[in-house]
């Protein structure tokens, strides 16, 4: 029983370690730059102050090219904002809608219940404004790349001269990160692009660590309240578990 | 123990007409065990458990999914996002898979280790296998209903895998598809396969169950029982037993659903499936890896298919392949190091099926490849007239007694 433990136990420290995202570190352009979220611990919570600043970046700046489907108007007031601000934020949304009465397609402003929209009208649209590419919605990029969060960071802030040799093609982009480092999204970010209610400087770092913390909350809006649920279960079914333990033990002291 | 008639006015109706009670006291209370199991007797109820477990996930799931290619994915985040607890259930069953096959997997180590395939329990053993062949079924048709791109390209690549059948192999391959891709026919299938396949395998459970119940389990010491001095009734010392097995498996299930619940998930199965765009690496769930590092171990595609088959169809011939007197590894000292070369093969292999197959990952999946089968059709035919099995205790009661010494608590039962 007791090897069966140390080796259940070794197997857990081991997992456990495996999603530190240290150990997704290593992507095309080496070592990434900034992978340190505090929501990414086995107790880390979102960091709200950010999420309310990446709201402001991702409006202000993302939404230009990029969709945020799964994620509601009413959502937002997870983030710490009131019911009319969420409201608010959804009438500046033209949300299309229909057909009326009298048969006709039209557009009007967004509701608690909407979604924030994708700003092309359909994906050739999106292709034919972006050299070609199809920016991809923002809603779980944080959950579907390799690399996570940090990768997310290091293609926001990973721009750089294309080396003599490399053949870059008309209006792309060079990017360290990147796979195959030719992105056909211009640099997203620059220092001073937007103004910070709260004072926080507005550098590139900033806003791009702003922008991460909000999507990976977009793509795991559940987070906080998972791990919070996850702690008492597991302390309840530990307790269970050992007087379970304790039990067995007396039961079987009996036999001979 | 005597069958008890039911004290209750309404216990004794029923059972005059059904005789449930006697029929559970029969099976469930006074069923006489082996009294030497140790803890790797846990898994067999552990899978059970898994088993109830993926129904009861997988249902509510059902209730909230919808198995179209526009809208599965979407569906899916749904239920992780708007539906009531939802993101639990879904993580529940995701993760419930893997368990569910860990816990297999070490029942049927176990069964490896103290020779639980041998007479008289060949058919128990089969349908082991059989149950085994279900649950990768079960397993494959689910992963595919999320419909991201892991789905849809390890759907691509396993029913290609059909058009290796000589003659009718295209054939099968778009009949298996509905058409002329993987698209919406076969998701269709896939999810109507998902849900009949648990309750077959239910039934399948309950005739293993019934051939174990019929010629008794088998016991760390491999030696039949002789008298009801080797046996223990089932209540209450295994039901509290499996009860704390069972705490112990939901505290690991646990760790896994609330705080790294994506951790044996393939990040690429959260962006949506895409026909044009081939992911850079496919690669199946953990539990697959080890036949898959066999399937691309072979350089023809066909041979690719029949070894990955043969691996596990080598099984129902095995009680007749190890040809030792002797059925527990304890008193077989060449064979008990043999099964921990056997069991790291199955782990390098499993770690190779994750690598690209080019360099040295295919020298090393062909090496552990060549091993397993050799383990089989060479080692244990051999290994059984060879080896000199140590002197067998004369019965379990008399082994127990002398481990323990007559005034000991059971406290080293699972030291072996
Ligand atoms: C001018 C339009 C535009 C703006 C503004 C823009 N993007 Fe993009 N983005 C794109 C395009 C186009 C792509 C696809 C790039 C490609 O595939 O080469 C893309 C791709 C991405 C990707 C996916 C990278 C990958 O690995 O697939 C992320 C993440 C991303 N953008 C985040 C952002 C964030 C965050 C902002 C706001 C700070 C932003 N984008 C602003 C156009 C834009
Ligand atoms: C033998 C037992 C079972 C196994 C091994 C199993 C396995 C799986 C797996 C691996 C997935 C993919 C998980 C993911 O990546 O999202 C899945 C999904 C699913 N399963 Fe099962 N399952 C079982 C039983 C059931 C049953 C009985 C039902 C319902 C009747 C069910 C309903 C579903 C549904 C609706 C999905 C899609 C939703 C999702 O992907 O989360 N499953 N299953």
């Amino acid at each position: 029983m007791r090897r069966l433990i140390a080796a259940a136990s070794a197997a857990l420290v081991l997992g456990l370690a495996g999603l530190t995202p240290a150990a997704f570190a290593a992507t095309e352009g080496g070592a990434l730059p900034h992978t340190d979220f505090p929501h990414v611990g086995i107790f880390g919570k979102y960091d709200q102050p950010a999420l309310k600043r990446g709201l402001q970046v991702y409006r202000e700046v993302c939404a230009a090219c990029h969709g945020l489907k799964y994620i509601a108007f009413r959502n937002l007031v997870a983030l710490g904002l009131g019911n009319d601000e969420a409201k608010a934020i959804a009438e500046g949304y033209q949300i299309p809608d229909g057909p009326n009465d009298e048969g006709e397609m039209f557009e009007r402003p967004g509701r608690l219940s909407d979604h924030f929209p994708n700003p092309f009208a359909n994906e050739k649209a999106a292709r034919a404004s972006n050299n070609g590419a199809n920016p991809p919605d923002l809603s779980l990029v944080t959950k579907g790349r390799d690399g996570h969060e940090g990768y997310i960071y290091a293609i926001l802030t990973g721009y750089e001269e294309p080396p003599a040799d490399f053949a870059l093609g008309e209006g792309m982009a060079y990017n360290k990160y990147f796979p195959g480092h030719q992105i056909a999204m211009p640099p997203p970010l620059s220092d001073g692009q937007v103004t910070y209610e709260d004072g926080t400087e507005a550098s590139v770092a900033n806003m791009a660590h702003d922008v991460v913390t909000f999507m990976a909350w977009a793509a795991e809006p559940e987070l906080e309240e998972r791990k919070a649920v996850g702690l008492k279960v597991l302390i309840f079914i530990g307790l269970l578990t050992a007087v379970l333990y304790a039990i067995n033990v007396r039961v079987w002291s009996r036999v001979t | 123990m005597s069958t008890p008639v039911p004290r209750n006015k309404v216990a004794q109706w029923i059972e005059y007409r059904l005789p449930v009670f006697s029929w559970m006291n029969h099976n469930l209370t006074d069923f006489p065990e082996p009294k030497n199991l140790n803890y790797w007797w846990n898994f067999g109820s552990l899978a059970g458990i898994m088993l109830v477990w993926q129904i009861v996930t997988g249902i509510v799931l059902a209730m909230h999914y919808t198995p179209h290619v526009d809208m599965a994915f979407d569906s899916v985040e749904r239920i992780m996002r708007e539906v009531e607890w939802g993101w639990l259930m879904r993580y529940a069953h995701m993760n419930g898979g893997s368990m569910f096959f860990a816990v297999v997997y070490i029942h049927i180590f176990r069964g490896l280790y103290y020779g639980s395939y041998k007479s008289p329990r060949e058919i128990l053993w089969w349908l082991g296998i059989v149950l085994l062949f279900l649950m990768m079924g079960a397993a494959f048709t689910g992963y595919v209903l999320p419909w991201g791109q892991m789905s849809f390209w390890a759907a691509t690549v396993i029913t290609n895998l059909f058009s290796a059948i000589p003659w009718i192999g295209g054939g099968v391959v778009e009949w298996l598809w509905g058409g002329f891709g993987v698209d919406n026919p076969l998701l269709n299938r896939f999810y109507a396969l998902h849900y009949l396949l648990p309750f077959i395998i239910v039934g399948v459970v309950i005739l293993h169950i019934w051939a174990l119940h019929h010629r008794r389990s088998n016991n760390p010491l491999g030696i039949d029982i002789k008298s009801a001095k080797d046996t223990i009734p089932f209540h209450p010392y295994y039901t509290i037993r499996d009860m704390f097995g069972m705490g112990a498996m939901l505290f690991v299930l646990f760790v896994f659903v609330f705080f790294v619940p994506n951790m044996l998930g393939e990040t690429i199965n959260y962006v949506e499936a895409n026909p044009l765009q081939t992911p850079s690496h496919i690669v199946p769930e953990w539990y697959f890896l080890p036949y898959y590092a066999i399937l691309r171990a072979i350089p023809d595609k066909l041979g690719g298919v029949i070894a990955m088959l043969v691996s596990i169809l080598v099984l129902f011939i095995l009680p007749w392949l190890d040809t030792s007197k002797v059925r527990s590894a304890r008193f077989r000292p060449i064979y008990k190091q043999l099964f921990w070369v056997f069991l790291a093969d199955c782990i390098v292999l499993g770690w190779v099926g994750a690598q690209p197959a080019e360099g040295v990952y295919i020298v090393i999946s062909r090496i552990c490849t060549a091993y397993y089968f050799a383990h089989f059709l060479i080692i244990m035919p051999i290994l059984g007239k060879l080896e000199r099995p140590r002197p067998l205790p004369e019965s379990i009661h008399e082994a127990v007694l002398k481990k323990r010494g007559p005034a000991q608590p059971a406290a080293a039962m699972e030291k072996h």
